[in-house]
This record gives C-alpha cells, structure tokens and sequence, in this order.
C-alpha cells in the first residue's frame, strides 16, 4: 500500500494509506486525547474530544476518524483546538457528579485526566444533571449511569467483541442512555457478565464490584499471569494491593485474548483469599483431621509411600497429577513417581 | 489424544484461536464453547457476524446452535454415524479432495468401504437429524475453501470417544481441511493446563514430550539425566487404578489436585476403591471431597501464589507469575514434591520454577527452544525444536507428524447404557459458563450468582412429572441418586436431563455410568439412563 506523508506539529510523518490523522499522530509520539476510540472497535467518531485543525478544512476535524491525507498539515493543540476540547469537557462535567474524591476510577479516568490537563472545573454552565439510581444488584458489575459520558465504547465492545449486543443507546438526546432493552438490570438481560464493557469505560461508569473499595489505582501493583480456568489461555494482570489479590483487570498485550475475558477469569479469581483455603498441613488420626507442621506431615507421607513400596513393590503406589497445576509440578511429579518410587502409575483425568 | 495421535500422530490442536476468524466454515461438535471456552466462543460469534458459516453438532439447543447456519441435533452418542453419513455423501457426491487423499493419507478403501453402509437415509434414521440437512452440511463443509472443525468433551467423553475423534480426522482429510491457518481439527481442552500436563507426561506410559517409556532410547536419556534406572512396563491409567485398588494391588496413591471424588464417573466406586487404599495423600488448596477421606492432607498453593507456565489449548507455553504469598502455612505443589523427594532419599535441588523448566525442555524436544526469556511476553506454541525456532501455529502443514494421514474405518458403538423402561430418561452432563470443575464454588461472586444445580429438564417431560423451574426431582440411576432443582426448558430434547458437575450438594457422578473408552479410558460423562421423581 503507497504510503502519505504530513505534518503534525511541525513534524513530518509518513504513514500508510488508509491511516487515520489519530494513527499519524501516533506514529509521530504527538498526544492527541481520545474517549470513543478503540483500536479494537469500530469508530463513531461521536465524541470530538480528538479535533485537531487542518487549514483549508471548513472545521475542526475529529482525527480518529479523517484520514490522512499526502502533504496535510495537522495542529493537534491550537488556540481553536483547545477551546474546543475545552467546551467539550466543561459540557461533560456540567452532567457529570462531582464524586473524584470517592470514585474508584479516580486515577484511571480519562475525564479526571483531560479535565486536568485543559484546566476544566465543574460548573461552567449550571445546566441540568441526571440522577439516575446506581444499578449494582448482580454480583459483579456496578453501572453508574450519571458518570456515563456515551462514548459507547461499552456498546461497540458487547456488540463487536462478544457479539452478544445486550446494550446500546436508547433515547435521545439530554436524555440518551446506554441500557438493555427496555432499560432491565443486567441480571434481567442476557447479559452474561463477561465485563468487556467493564474494560473499555473510561470514567467510573462501569466498575467492578468486587473491587469496590479495596485500593486507590495507584496503590495497585500489576501482575501479568495466564489464567487458571478453561484452556484458552487467556492472559490478564492480577490486581495487587498489600499481598492480596483484589481483582483482574484486563491486558491489551495478551496474545490469546487481548483484553476479551469471561465472567470466571474477570471475576471469580477470589477464592485465592477464600476463608475456606487449606492452610497447614493436616493428619488423620482417629478419623478427625489434626493439624501438622510440614516436617511431621511430609516424614508420614514419605515413610508411609517408602513401607508400601518396601512391602509391596513399587507399582504398589499410584499418582494423579493435575490439568489444573504448573507444567513445571507436573514435569516435577512424573519424575517423582518414576526416579523415586519406580512406578509409571501415574495419570490424571484430562487425557482425553 | 489418543484419537487424534492415531489418524495424525500427534494429539493436540492443529491449529490456533486465532484461526477461528480466519475460517469460512466452523464446524462445531459436541462443544458449547460459549460455556465451557467462553473467550473462543466470542470468537466465533464474531466470526459468524463476519459472514463465516456455522455448523453446529450437538443434541441441546446450545447458544452457538441458536446462531448457526444448520443446527443438527443428534441423538446422545451418534456421533460416528453422523459422520460417516457426511462423507458418505461427500464421497458419493464425488466432493472429496482427491489430490490430498491420494498424495497425504493412507487407508482410503477401507474408509470407503465403511461409509458405503452409512447412507443419508439410514443415517437419518440412526442419528435423528433430517437427511436434507446432512446434504446439506455435506455439501457445505466439502466445499468450504477452508474449514475449521472444534470439538470437546462432547466427542470425547464416550466409550467410543477415541473413534468418534478419528472418524472427525477421517472428514477433515477427506476433504483436505488440514495443515491451513483457518483449516484443521481442534480439540478446545476443558482445563487450562490439559495440554501442559500430557506434554509433561503426567501420564502412564510416556515422558514429557510424549516418549514412549517402553523406548529404550528414551528410557536410557531419561536415566542418563535423572540418574537412576527407570521401570520399563507402562503404568495404569485412573479407571484401572481405581481397579486394582479394590484388588489389592494398590496400597497407597498421591493425588496433587484433583478430586475424582467429585469429578469422576461412578463417584460411589471410587471413593470406595480410594477408601480401601492404605495410604492416600490428598495436595489441594480446598477440602476436596477425595480430601476428606485422606490419611494425609498437604496444603498447595493456587497459581497466583507460584511460578510456573501453563500450555493451552493452541499448544502455547504461557508463563504464570507469582504475585502474592501462599496463604497460611500452604506451599507452591512443586516445593512440595521436592521436599518429599529429598525426604525419600533424591535429590531434586531446584531453586525455581524455571530451573525446573529448564531440565523440562532439556529432556523434551518439542519443548527444547522454549525457555522463560522468550516466553516473558508473548507465550510459544510447540513444537519449538530450537532457540531460534518461532513455534508452529498450524501442525500438519506439508506432511502429518506420523507421515501420512490415517483413515480408519469405524462402525457405529453404541452408549454403555441407554434408557429403557425402567430409567427412561437419558442424563447428558457438562460444565455450565459460571462454574469451573473446582475453585468457582470459593468465589463468592459465582457461587452467589449461581449457588446451585439447576438440572435442564424439557418442558414435556416437566408436564408429564407435575415440575415447573426451581422445582426440585430426585435423579437416580443404577449407581446412585440426588436431589437437583430443575430449569424448564426446550434447549434439551424430551428424554433427556442435563447437570452440570459443579456441586457436591448434588454430586451428578454418582449417576453416570462406570464405562470408559477402552483406548483412552475416559469415562462415558455424556449418556446414562436415569429415573425421575418429583420432590415434594
């Protein structure tokens, strides 16, 4: 495909054809904010906070969605561009809650972010403002449609990544709103809480439950890691905060997944903390678990597996190993059970 | 495995997810992968939305089945005549790649002659789906230019499961869909490390990397490397273990994570041959129901609390890392294991998980190129024979890893336990999209959203015992009997009641059926005859 070059900012800029003037930018390392666009979804182009000014242009275009032309000269941050953008937050703060202190988005929001780098406070109009109830009956998603700012990123996600199309606009205008049909609680719908809506929004609109509380986003420390559910693989970030695991959020760079995940892996990862976890070691006696240290527990096992290959041979004794543990601990039982014990009795239940 | 390993020489899928979106037909059998792989599901959803065309094979009215092109609903364990009913067509239609079948396989006549008493109209009558519909996806599938067959436990989990894999071998060779991206077979494995744990040789009668240990040469490099002298007899697999237990001839069993308890077929016989061991060591991070019943009960860790990697189901070697402490006084499975080793008088010196990964792919060359570094940010499908080998998206592309494609005539066989007058309802069992085999019932968001069995139960059978939803009947089968709330609903057939096996208030394996695939020993989950009653 030919390529075209422009000019953002004074920088020149070659880029395939077909490229958008956001992808420009981006290729040049010149910031240009976004809410509606998503490399993954298809693009509205709905929520102008992306214009730049292009000379010879009637207006301000929005960048994620004209594309990039040969010998196109592109200001991302006018006078005309900033006004603009500006307008546009004071316009989304007028109906938005003024809640930054207590919202669990705080530090991850785009539009605590942009308000903060234009300078935009909260009342510039003292128009009307929404007052929708919280919808947090399910288990797992919390949908606070007064921080909603209608990106539709939510929408795109549920239609054009699980194809389950269970919300979209409804209404129009002041009184716009993403729902289900006939605007039910998502426990009514369809939905089945895969929590792709969850990933994409950019405010405090769309929260995770579980995660309600237990951190600021700045205190939680990221660890990338493969999922312990079905064999697909996903990947996803464990959600650390003071050596607990307090959610999963997703990670675009998962080679299986990106950031598609299902309700298990999103939110089921915490029966790691489950009060019921086993936690020391425990031996039989009389019929009644007593708890064990380790030395007392592992001398049992291994006099106990020692007597019966002593008395009966190895192949005596048998070994399930487990589709659920590490390859590595699986490596690590086989040549348990056959450097060890001298038996090739070992199997586990996936072999199908 | 063991299916696939015959017809192609390795039992894995041939292809990868991604290739769900690069295909023109998905053929989907015996898998409702928007439950049990929920994230390949959306896969192909999206791809159906994208225009690719959908078969799907299954006796329920699944999600998928409800979006699909043609929805053939076959009667429980029909599966080989199905198939053979397709490629008697395609055959007969003259639609098979003859270039392929010539050039790549072997077997050809007998296949012929197999599938010649598999006519449309008997094949109809046999499986219960209409002979223009199997035309139909005859036609479709022969002519697609690529197409992408998925299957899971619905194919496998059938005393006649390794032939119901080699007959959907048969089909994709026939018609040359194999080796492409966008064309092949693909088992989706049910557990997120299936694929790890056969590559590791967690199973009786190979090494990691599948070496045979009946091979002397592989004997010879595995006692080379671990020093000691290796029993050259394959081992047995679970059913026979469970056998020779109540014979006496297995005193003692280590189980690492598993619960067979719950999890396997005819729950009742094996807790009682579990019961008659002399020693058994249970390693769990919950009280299992095979725990209680240990001697000995040794706390592990989950996988946020190691280190490790994990192979799915496209053979991708995946790291998992570490991002908290064991809770309690539990302890990472591979610690364990050495701990136990040293006590027992051998040496296993591993100071991490990737040293351990390290002798791994030393001593298995499908897994030799892999290591920790390379696999930091983005995982590596197997075969990876060298450090500067990328991995393989697609198996099979210019020869089969055993030479050629082998096509196996196979005859219809028949479930173990069909209903009859006395258990007149045929119970289908499978995993439900909130719950997973084990750990989703510790999640309290699950567990809340879906704290209980709610049986699949045809609204005119429902009629017939007086139940409506949430109602609750007694399921009895000649091996035991429960208590399960019923969902009404016609995504099941009449005749027919669904349970998942998530619940140990209503521990659906004590009805199935104690009969298992004599090459792969897998239990036959997916058809018993059953009673109902209602509960008052």
């Amino acid at each position: 495909m030919a390529d075209v070059t422009l000019t953002i900012d004074g920088k020149k800029v070659v880029v395939p054809k077909g490229a958008t003037i956001h992808d420009a930018a981006q290729a040049a390392g010149v910031f240009i904010p976004t809410f509606c666009h998503d490399p993954e979804l298809s693009k509205p182009g709905a929520c102008r906070i992306c214009v730049v000014e292009v000379p010879g242009m009637r207006n301000l275009p929005a960048s994620c969605v004209t594309e990039a032309a040969e010998g196109m000269v592109v200001h991302t941050s006018s006078p005309a561009v900033i006004e603009a953008r500006k307008t546009i937050l004071e316009l989304l703060l007028e109906n938005h809650p003024n809640d930054c202190l207590t919202c669990a988005k705080s530090g991850e929001c785009l539009l605590q972010d942009y308000a903060y780098l234009y300078g935009v406070r909260f009342g510039a109009f003292g128009g009307e403002r929404h007052r929708y109830p919280v919808e947090e009956e399910n288990n797992f998603i919390i949908r606070d449609m007064n921080k909603c700012i209608l990106c539709g990123k939510c929408v795109r996600a549920c239609a054009e990544r699980q194809a389950r199309h269970i919300i979209d606009f409804t209404c129009r205008g002041f009184n716009t709103k993403v729902a289900t049909a006939m605007d039910q609680p998502l426990t009514d719908s369809d939905c089945i809480f895969c929590g792709s809506c969850v990933a994409v929004c950019p405010t405090g609109a769309l929260l995770e439950k579980a995660m309600l509380g237990k951190g600021r986003r700045w205190e939680i420390g990221k660890v990338r890691t493969t999922c312990p559910f079905c064999g697909v693989g996903c990947n996803f970030d464990l959600n650390v905060k003071d050596g607990k695991v307090i959610g999963v959020t997703a990670n675009p760079d998962s080679p299986v997944n990106g950031r598609d995940l299902c309700v298990k892996g999103r939110f089921g990862i915490d029966y790691v903390h489950s009060p019921d976890r086993l936690t020391t070691p425990l031996i039989k006696k009389d019929g009644r678990f007593v708890e064990a240290d380790w030395d007392e527990a592992l001398d049992l096992v291994a006099q106990k597996l020692g007597e019966v290959k002593a008395a009966f041979g190895p192949d005596a004794v048998a070994a399930l190993s487990s589709a659920r543990c590490t390859n590595e601990e699986n490596y690590l039982l086989q040549k348990f059970m056959r450097a060890v014990i001298g038996t090739n009795n070992i199997d586990h239940c996936a072999r199908t | 495995m063991a299916g696939l390993a015959t017809s192609f020489g390795s039992g894995a899928m041939t292809n990868s997810f991604a290739d769900i979106e690069r295909t023109d037909l998905l053929f989907i059998i015996g898998s409702n992968a928007t439950e049990a792989h929920p994230v390949a599901g959306a896969m192909m959803l999206r791809a159906v939305e994208k225009g690719t065309r959908l078969v799907v094979v299954d006796p329920r009215r699944t999600y998928l089945a409800e979006r699909a092109d043609y929805w053939l609903p076959l009667k429980p364990g029909t599966d080989i005549p199905l198939l053979n009913g397709l490629m008697h067509i395609i055959i007969k239609e003259d639609l098979y790649d003859k270039k392929f079948v010539a050039e790549r396989t072997e077997g050809f006549a007998e296949l012929k002659a197999t599938v010649e008493n598999y006519p449309p109209e008997k094949v109809a009558e046999m499986t219960g789906v209409p002979a223009a519909d199997l035309y139909a996806v005859a036609r479709l599938y022969a002519g697609a230019p690529e197409a992408l067959i998925c299957y899971t436990l619905g194919i496998t989990e059938h005393v006649c499961g390794v032939y119901n894999v080699m007959s959907i071998a048969n089909l994709a060779m026939l018609t040359g869909h194999i080796g492409r991206d966008g064309s092949g077979v693909n088992p989706l494995r049910g557990q997120n490390n299936v694929q790890g744990a056969c590559d590791m040789g967690a199973l009786p009668n190979v090494f990691s990397g599948y070496q045979a240990v009946t091979d002397p040469g592989a004997r010879a490099g595995f006692e080379k490397a671990w020093g000691v002298r290796l029993p050259d007899k394959a081992g047995l697999m679970i059913p026979d273990m469970f056998e020779a237990a109540l014979a006496g001839k297995i005193r003692a069993m280590y189980i690492m994570g598993e619960d067979p308890v719950l999890t396997d077929p005819d729950a009742n016989h094996v807790r009682h041959a579990l019961e008659s061991l002399d020693f058994l060591v249970v390693q769990e991070i919950f009280m299992s129901e095979t725990a209680r019943i240990a001697d000995v009960v040794l706390p592990g860790a989950t996988f946020a609390e190691k280190d490790g990697t994990f192979t799915n189901s496209e053979r991708r070697v995946q790291r998992v890392r570490k991002a908290v402490e064991p809770v309690g006084r539990s302890r990472p499975d591979w610690r364990i294991i050495c701990d136990l080793a040293q006590r027992m008088g051998y040496a296993m010196d591993y100071a991490w998980p990737g040293d351990i990964f390290a002798e791994t792919a030393s001593l298995t060359p499908i897994y030799a190129g892999i290591n920790y570094q390379r696999i930091d940010v983005c995982g590596i499908q197997w075969p990876c024979p060298s450090c500067d080998h990328p991995g393989t998206c697609v198996l099979h592309a210019d020869r089969f890893t055993r030479g050629k494609g082998l096509f196996k005539g196979i005859d219809h066989v028949p479930p173990a336990e069909m209903p009859d007058d006395q258990y007149p309802y045929l119970l289908s069992t499978g995993r439900i999209y909130y719950h997973y085999n084990v750990t989703t019932r510790q999640s309290a968001a699950l567990n809340a959203h879906r704290p209980e069995e709610m049986a699949m139960l045809n609204p005119a059978d429902a009629a017939g015992l007086c139940v409506c939803t949430g109602d609750r009947v007694r399921v009895t089968s000649r091996r035991g009997t429960l208590v399960t709330r019923v969902e009404v609903t016609d995504r099941v057939p009449a005749g027919m009641i669904w349970m998942s096996f998530h619940y140990w208030e209503s521990p659906t394996n004590v009805l199935t059926v104690n009969a298992f695939d004599p090459i792969s020993k897998t239990g036959e989950y997916k058809v018993a005859a059953v009673k109902l009653e209602k509960v008052s």
